[in-house]
């Protein structure tokens, strides 16, 4: 039963970061145009360097 | 870049609950906003996009394809009205949207409150419901309370955090002395929590973190859906109203100045041009003209107007430049003063009760009365707290409105996808719910049921010779009757006459030379004809006698579909119209209905709605006029198109987003099945409460059960709901 002492705490870890993660794009206004980021990448236009 | 760019971000989730940042506002230095109602795909992104940083004065633009729009940053010399010719020439119709219209700012804040909370509680309810697993399982003795432990160790700042707003909506009820959904919700979300502790801190066998957890969750599912519906109407009706971007041109020390229709005072002289809508109530210092003011009484014949009259804000400007006094301006024109009459009547409507504040309130009370009623049999029974307390609590989480708080949105969140996709916004909440019980149904006709551009009916009645000699004549104009003339004769393969020196006359017609004679085609005063009771104009060549092109209102596209499809529907149909006797019958008959009231003041409609109403009808009030609002607060439920003047829109709870009137006869059907799910969710919800509840009064019932019941219900009821697509 030791493992248990290791796996719950990295099952609680993964899960944190996975939630971090789901925050962070909320607060970063990732799903204000959804349809658009997802046809922007079909784009070429700024395959050769980032736009400016 | 983007337009919304992203705020400096708070340390922890908690702090957006109190935001420091002002979120969002469209920035200070985004100028213009258009509204881009053709672009669909990756290539249109790119087209306008580069279309727009080449104008001079651009420093960025972005699209957002998801709402349609434009955001573009520029220079303070730029405006719209540069930048839609370039979209236009590049293939994109373009409107200008007013962008202080657009606050993205606090609804927006409130939604992503509601998802981080929502993601909080899945995380939480995802770790302790994994732990709870092993605990059914068979893990005992110390293992059982090490998960219990940390169980609680997750569900307890989890809940703090994310049942926030359950807390707030019960305290606000409870501190005016009255029961609402949310406090058996937050009853039974502490009372889990503290019996649970209980019981982990004597280690006992049942905790119910998990089904905390999950309440909080399911139950913050339904208020994020229902958010989210109304957000999308929110924005979609904020959109119609920015797209009216209210600018008027003021005359000062003889040069034109465009400002807004906020900073005008009385006594500013204004230029209102041809085509122009009034903005401002006043009186005409200079110039003559024809002014239609169909939006106001619902007359298609256009008045003659000329210095001295006072005209009121709405009316459009026909043909000549007007020099006008403003009189009265914003709250005080005859436009706002309409909204007294729909205050008034709307007073009426909001006593309607929706079905699901009807079964909170006989759920509320029934829940804590038979949780009571359980604590104080099993404390009589076996004297002993621990376990009448561990009933209580199970009885509450069992009975607690987790279906039914998603029972309804799920619900409205499905019909409103579907109406919005056949082109109906839903504005009110309650509005499906209403339009499900309508059996009467009110039409307008000037704009709601016609289009209000006029259409010749009498092209074949003439010569050939005078239709050339009109159609010369009618080019020259830009009045809507001199269009529609044009157009017809244009399709009918005549070619205009030589006429010479041609010239408008404004507030009359236009006149010009052919073959020496002088012909005219305007007014019937001004041709020497009489004037019917039929919108008219008059062809008069060389003194001769005036000859007639009548006119009647196109159709709306639809129109003939949408009465059709409600009389079949067994509904009563209506036209009540400020227009004239004979215009107001000829539709009547092109549409077959039979029951019309023609001259109606726009008291007369209110009080004829109401009447209808007082006799027990539940009315559907369609109508787009400002001599309809009245009538469109004091009906049951109200449609109006999206042509609409602002005033009707905001007086009504359907909004059409296109010009098709025939989605509102497969409006009321969708609205009819969408309230019989919201019941038959309420009677699933129920059959799980009768099933689980004996067990959990007999003290039967463990976290186990407790858990499946919860899933279960709501998970049929979301089912359910879909069944709508």
């Amino acid at each position: 039963m030791e493992v248990l002492s290791i796996l719950i705490p990295i099952s609680l870890f993964l899960g944190a970061v996975g939630l971090v993660g789901f925050l962070y794009t909320v607060r970063s206004n990732q799903y204000e145009d959804p349809e658009g980021d997802a046809r922007r990448i079909l784009s070429d236009e700024w395959d050769d360097r980032p736009k400016p | 870049m983007n337009a919304s760019a992203r705020p400096g971000s708070a340390a922890c989730p908690g702090c957006i609950a109190t935001p420091a940042e002002p979120a969002r506002p469209i920035p200070q230095d985004v100028q213009v906003a258009l509204s881009l109602p053709g672009i669909h795909c990756q290539a249109c992104i790119s087209t306008v996009e580069r279309a727009l940083n080449a104008c001079s004065g651009v420093h960025s633009a972005r699209v957002n394809l998801t709402l349609k729009r434009a955001l573009v940053q520029a220079g303070p010399e730029v405006r719209a009205a540069d930048l839609i010719p370039v979209l236009e020439g590049a293939g994109f119709e373009a409107h200008e949207l007013d962008p202080g219209a657009l606050s993205a700012t606090s609804n927006d804040r409130a939604g992503r409150d509601l998802l981080m909370r929502l993601a909080v509680a899945g995380f939480a309810s995802m770790n302790v419901m994994l732990l709870s697993v092993s605990v059914w399982s068979g893990a005992t003795d110390a293992t059982r309370d090490m998960f219990h432990w940390i169980s609680a160790a997750i569900a307890l700042p989890a809940i703090a955090f994310s049942a926030r707003p359950f807390f707030e909506n019960a305290w606000s009820a409870l501190r005016v002395r009255r029961l609402n959904m949310d406090v058996p919700i937050v009853l039974a979300i502490l009372l889990a929590l503290v019996t649970s502790l209980w019981e982990t801190s004597l280690s006992g066998e049942h905790a119910y973190f998990d089904a905390a957890l999950a309440l909080t969750f399911f139950l913050l599912a339904g208020r994020y859906l229902d958010y989210r519906t109304r957000a999308a109407a929110r924005s979609a009706a904020e959109e119609l109203a920015a797209l009216e971007v209210p600018r008027a041109i003021r005359l000062q020390d003889g040069s034109e100045r465009e400002v807004a229709i906020a900073d005008l005072a009385v006594g500013d002289l204004l230029l209102v041009r041809p085509g122009g809508r009034m903005p401002v109530d006043g009186e005409i210092v200079e110039g003559r003209s024809e002014l239609d003011r169909s939006l106001l009484t619902g007359e298609t014949l256009p008045v003659f107007a000329e210095p001295g009259q006072t005209v009121s804000a709405g009316e459009v400007n026909l043909t000549g430049p007007l020099t006008i006094r403003a009189c009265a301006v914003g709250q005080d024109t005859s436009l706002h003063r309409m909204a007294d009459l729909v205050a008034i009547a709307e007073s009426g409507r909001s006593r309607y009760t929706s079905l699901a504040d009807s079964a909170a309130k006989l759920y509320a009370p029934g829940v804590h009365i038979l949780s009571a009623l359980s604590f104080l049999g099993w404390l009589l029974y076996s004297g002993d707290l621990r376990t009448a307390l561990n009933i209580a609590a199970a009885v509450l989480i069992i009975t607690c409105p987790c279906a039914l708080g998603l029972a309804v949105p799920a619900v409205t969140t499905a019909a409103s996808g579907r109406l919005f996709r056949s082109g109906m916004l839903i504005k009110q909440a309650t509005a499906l719910e209403r339009l499900a019980q309508v059996d009467t149904v009110v039409f307008d006709k000037t704009g709601t049921l016609t289009s209000g551009t006029p259409q010749l009916t009498n092209l074949a009645a003439h010569d050939r010779a005078d239709l050339e000699v009109a159609l010369a004549l009618a080019e020259a104009s830009a009045h809507p009757l001199s269009v529609a003339l044009a157009r017809a004769a244009r399709e009918a393969g005549i070619r205009p006459a030589r006429v010479t020196d041609i010239t408008e006359v404004p507030g009359y017609g236009t006149k010009g030379q052919w073959q020496g004679q002088e012909a005219r085609l305007g007014r019937a005063g001004w041709t020497g004809a009489d004037q019917g009771d039929v919108t008219a104009a008059w062809l008069s060549i060389g003194g001769g006698a005036p000859t007639g092109f009548f006119y009647a209102d196109a159709l709306r596209p639809g129109a003939a579909e949408a009465v059709a499809g409600l009389q079949a529907a067994g509904k009563r149909v209506l036209l009540i119209s400020g227009d004239t006797t004979g215009a107001v019958r000829g539709l009547g008959e092109r549409l077959g209905i039979t029951e019309w009231i023609a001259e109606a003041l726009p008291r007369d409609k209110a009080h004829r709605v109401q009447a209808l109403s007082d006799a027990g009808a539940k009315v559907l009030m369609v109508g787009d006029g400002l001599n309809d609002t009245a009538a469109l607060a004091a009906a049951h439920v109200s449609i109006s198109p999206a042509s609409a003047l602002d005033a009707a829109r905001v007086a009504s709870d359907i909004v059409l987003l296109g010009s098709d009137l025939s989605p509102i006869a497969e409006a009321c059907g969708i609205a009819r099945k969408a309230t019989r799910r919201i019941r038959e969710n309420f009677q699933i919800a129920t059959v799980y409460n009768v099933i689980a509840v004996p067990l959990a009064v007999a003290g039967l019932a463990t976290p186990l059960i407790a858990a499946l019941a919860m899933s279960a219900s709501s998970i049929t009821v979301s089912l359910n709901a879909l069944r709508l697509r």
